[in-house]
């Protein structure tokens, strides 16, 4: 007889799923399309209300909101993507490499990683784009930089963990190299802890990106990028609310979606 | 006889990541000819599993200090360069442990797992890893092995797990096999079963297997000779016949006589 379990319904997964599938739809169509250019000016249409010609207003140069929005949730969207790729990818090869060996290197690596713990990522952001001058390439090294430490300690964490495991041993018995055996055997064990350390970092790097871009040393005007858009709209807040409104709620939207998805897969 | 494949003399074991150094193995001294099956008997903690991984080569190089000489086919496994350490590992020495719940990768698929040492010692093509794989599995004497193949650890009985195990130390048809108490965790009736497969694979493939365990009717059946390990020395080793019938030590003579006896009641 067949068992009918009758499972729970992950509504985190399918709500931040459908929060983050709408938001890049929009983010893939404004690559394609956007009703107006979203760095032209028009002055009839300054701080225009929302109709129907403009879905979410015009701001001070009469520049279409929903147009830009597109545009800045889609730079935001790549500025923390970049942020987390690189944050990602020198982690694991910190955190494998420090977990696997132990020892005087991992003493070291560890302490240094402490140090750039210790400072709040925008503020070493900071630091880094006074140096480096501002612009989105910058920003992005910047927030990686700032996001390694964090994604290095959860994967030394889980390779501590998993390099007494037996089936470790199994693999270095049959010959496996050290490096076959961090990457090929303990890797993809660390993926589910991994995954959602991605998601949590996606989140804070759109705010990172957000709150940089709003104090003005993220995106460069005339560029968008949703933090960008709500440090032009403060000015204008009670002339032209829908301004800071629509691009606060984007971000809102899409740290939720992702913080969602992160839970719903978590829990798969 | 035939051709002597492991000599082990001297080997000593010290632990040296404490402060005050521990030694957990003496003299240990073991030969081994090509095809043999020997027994590696003693309590919890009397070394035999430590002279096991010595062998195996898979005790850290730092952290503790090993005399003695352990040749494999004349090569000292203790001070050759780790290449030619891993070169051996795998292709001409396989190993067993204890737990089969643990020793397999829970997100490697079962088939996956067999053919590692293959991908790592052979050039064969993906297909030809596949076939040997199967066929392995289907010599471990699993039914439905190409299912098997395809299915992840945890799908899999603790029996099915040791004979997985075994299939992935087998397929490079290594010279020995060291089997670390492989029936320890499993119920009677699969230990005879999987010890039944050790002793054919020996048959068939003139493998020599170092069998480890706490269980002497199960070392009885199996090896021709058995080393009795206590506190980390060989207090007696010999024909196993011999060592049953006659033990030299008192300390044999209360392993055997631990030996559950099925008595009739009444």
């Amino acid at each position: 007889m067949a068992v009918n379990v009758n499972r729970k319904k992950n509504y985190n997964l399918i709500l931040g799923g459908g929060l983050t599938g709408v938001i890049m739809l929009f983010i893939l169509i404004g690559i394609f399309y956007t009703p107006y250019d979203p760095d032209a000016m028009n002055a009839a249409d300054k701080f225009a209300g929302v109709s129907i010609r403009h879905l979410m207003g015009c701001d001070n140069f009469g520049r279409d909101v929903f147009s830009r929005v597109l545009e800045g949730s889609r730079t935001t969207w790549l500025v923390a993507a970049g942020t987390v790729f690189i944050g990602t990818f020198f982690g694991v090869i910190l955190g494998a490499l420090t977990g696997y060996y132990g020892g005087i290197v991992d003493e070291i690596l560890m302490r240094v990683n402490d140090a750039v713990f210790a400072f709040p990522s925008i503020l070493l952001a900071l630091t880094f784009i006074s140096i480096s001058g501002s612009g989105r390439y910058q920003v992005v090294i910047a927030l990686g930089i700032a996001f390694i430490p964090s994604f290095a300690r959860i994967v030394r964490g889980e390779f501590i963990k998993c390099k007494n495991m037996d089936y470790v041993k199994n693999a270095r018995l049959q010959g496996a190299g050290d490096f076959r055996i961090m990457f090929v055997h303990i890797l993809p064990n660390t993926l589910t802890v991994l995954l959602s350390a991605v998601m949590i970092g996606f989140n804070n790097a759109v705010l990172a990106e957000a709150g940089m871009s709003f104090l003005g040393i993220g995106v460069q005007p005339p560029d968008a990028s949703l933090g960008r858009m709500l440090a032009e709209a403060q000015s204008y807040l009670f002339r032209a609310p829908a301004y800071a409104v629509f691009p606060g709620v984007v971000i809102i939207l899409m740290v939720l979606g992702f913080s969602l998805l992160g839970d719903g897969l978590k829990n798969e | 006889m035939s051709k002597e494949l492991l000599r082990v003399t001297d080997l000593n074991i010290e632990f040296h990541d404490h402060l005050i150094p521990e030694t957990v193995v003496f003299d240990f001294d073991l030969t081994m000819e090509q095809g043999e099956i020997v027994g590696l008997v003693g309590e919890s903690g009397s070394g035999k599993s430590m002279s096991a991984l010595a062998i195996a080569g898979l005790l850290s190089r730092k952290d503790m200090q090993k005399r003695g000489e352990i040749l494999f086919e004349g090569v000292d496994l203790l001070t050759c360069e780790r290449k030619a350490l891993r070169q051996l590992q795998g292709n001409e020495i396989g190993m067993i442990f204890q737990e089969p719940m643990t020793s397999l990768n829970p997100v490697k698929k079962v088939g996956w797992q067999v053919e590692e040492a293959l991908r790592i010692h052979t050039k064969l093509s993906k297909q030809e890893r596949y076939e040997r794989a199967v066929r392995m599995l289907s010599e471990v004497e699993l039914d439905h092995p190409e299912r098997i193949y395809h299915q992840y650890p945890h799908e899999l009985s603790g029996g099915m797990r040791q004979r997985v195990m075994i299939a992935a130390a087998m397929i490079c048809e290594p010279k020995l096999l060291i089997a670390d108490e492989p029936t320890t965790a499993l119920d009677v009736t699969i230990q005879a079963q999987i010890v039944e497969l050790l002793k054919r694979m020996n048959r068939q493939k003139r493998t020599a297997v170092l069998f480890i365990s706490h269980d002497l009717s199960l070392v009885r059946g199996l090896c021709r000779r058995v080393l009795v390990m206590q506190g980390g020395y060989v207090v007696e080793s010999g024909l196993t016949d011999q060592i049953f019938e006659n033990p030299g030590e008192d300390y044999t003579r209360r392993l055997i006589g631990a030996i559950p006896k099925v008595m009739r009641r009444g």
